[in-house]
């Protein structure tokens, strides 16, 4: 079996038993652990169909940023995990019926009359030495996909300020400055002129 | 010899794996947020190996840009989640019936 064979089933079971673990395990900790472990075996996977720069996209995006997001949240919520987990048991046989179901189905139909076989799409070969598949990516970023490019950015914009948004909470028990009403304070609203009368003078 | 069909097959799994997922999981909203960018996953294996075996970048254009709209998605989801926990102080789909009639 040659070797890209070898890496390939490695990384497949890698990623199946790491995605059964993220759908089973109770702590969700672990379960946000399993899910880096997938996306990494996934970015793997990628690099052996030559799309490297979406490999490399996906570990860092995912593995570095998505994901440590998760696993900030999961710890900083002080969760129960036993009622979460309530229910496992009965939901497991429909669960599992319905996965068998989509799977066998999925699976007739991509098998059936050989419709994704070496033969109606063959293995293509290799990209020749020096193909650059970051540069290929970014030039079709750059001019057929200029506008929907454009477009992921506000998107990532929007998504960024709408997080903040959410989560910004005014708490009246914090003491904060605000340099809007520090700069435009007035000479009236901090000085009072007060009229002492003078007292007489009291000889000993 | 890996054909198409390999690929299409562990995306397929995957994606079966992550809907019996949400069926076990329906319960704790991370774990449904979890599924679901497994999905997401799930689906894009689809998309690349496509784009490798048509030999078309179209696939991997647009696999960058669910992997734009995912991440927004996350991030948003999990601050109504952090709101959610502040607010409720369960996240526990059952017990989030405040709309209920």
């Amino acid at each position: 079996m040659p070797i890209v064979e070898i890496i390939f089933y490695a990384f497949a079971l890698v990623l199946t038993a790491s995605a059964v673990m993220v759908i089973t395990v109770r702590n969700p900790v672990s379960a946000a652990l399993f899910l880096v472990l997938a996306f990494f075996s996934a970015a793997a996977i990628w690099m052996l169909l030559e799309a490297e720069f979406l490999a490399i996209v996906l570990v860092l995006v995912y593995v570095g940023a998505v994901m440590v997001l998760f696993l900030f949240v999961v710890m900083m919520l002080d969760i129960n995990l036993a009622p979460l987990k309530e229910g496992f048991i009965n939901y497991l046989p429909a669960g599992v019926l319905i996965a068998v179901l989509m799977a066998a189905e999925l699976l007739t139909v991509l098998w059936a009359r050989g419709r994704f076989d070496a033969i109606s799409f063959p293995v293509p070969a290799p990209s020749p030495h020096g193909y650059s598949n970051t540069r290929e990516v970014g030039e079709w970023l750059y001019t057929q996909f200029l506008l929907p490019f454009e477009v992921a950015g506000i998107i990532l914009l929007v998504a960024i300020i709408a997080a903040v948004a959410l989560t910004l909470r005014k708490r009246p028990e914090v003491k904060t400055q605000d340099p809007s009403r520090q700069s435009q304070v007035r000479r009236a609203e901090r000085i009072r002129l007060v009229k002492v009368p003078s007292e007489p003078r009291q000889d000993g | 010899m890996l054909t198409l069909a390999h690929f299409l097959t562990l995306g397929a799994v995957l994606f079966c794996l992550s809907v019996a997922g949400i069926f076990l999981n329906r319960k704790n909203v991370i774990i449904l947020l979890m599924c679901i960018e497994l999905m997401l996953l799930a689906v894009n294996m689809n998309f690349v190996a496509f784009s490798r075996f048509l030999g078309n970048l179209d696939g991997q254009v647009f696999v960058f840009f669910i992997l734009t709209v995912a991440a927004a998605e996350a991030a948003i989801g999990l601050a109504i989640l952090v709101v959610l926990f502040r607010n409720r102080s369960t996240i526990n789909v059952t017990e989030l019936d405040e709309l209920k009639g």
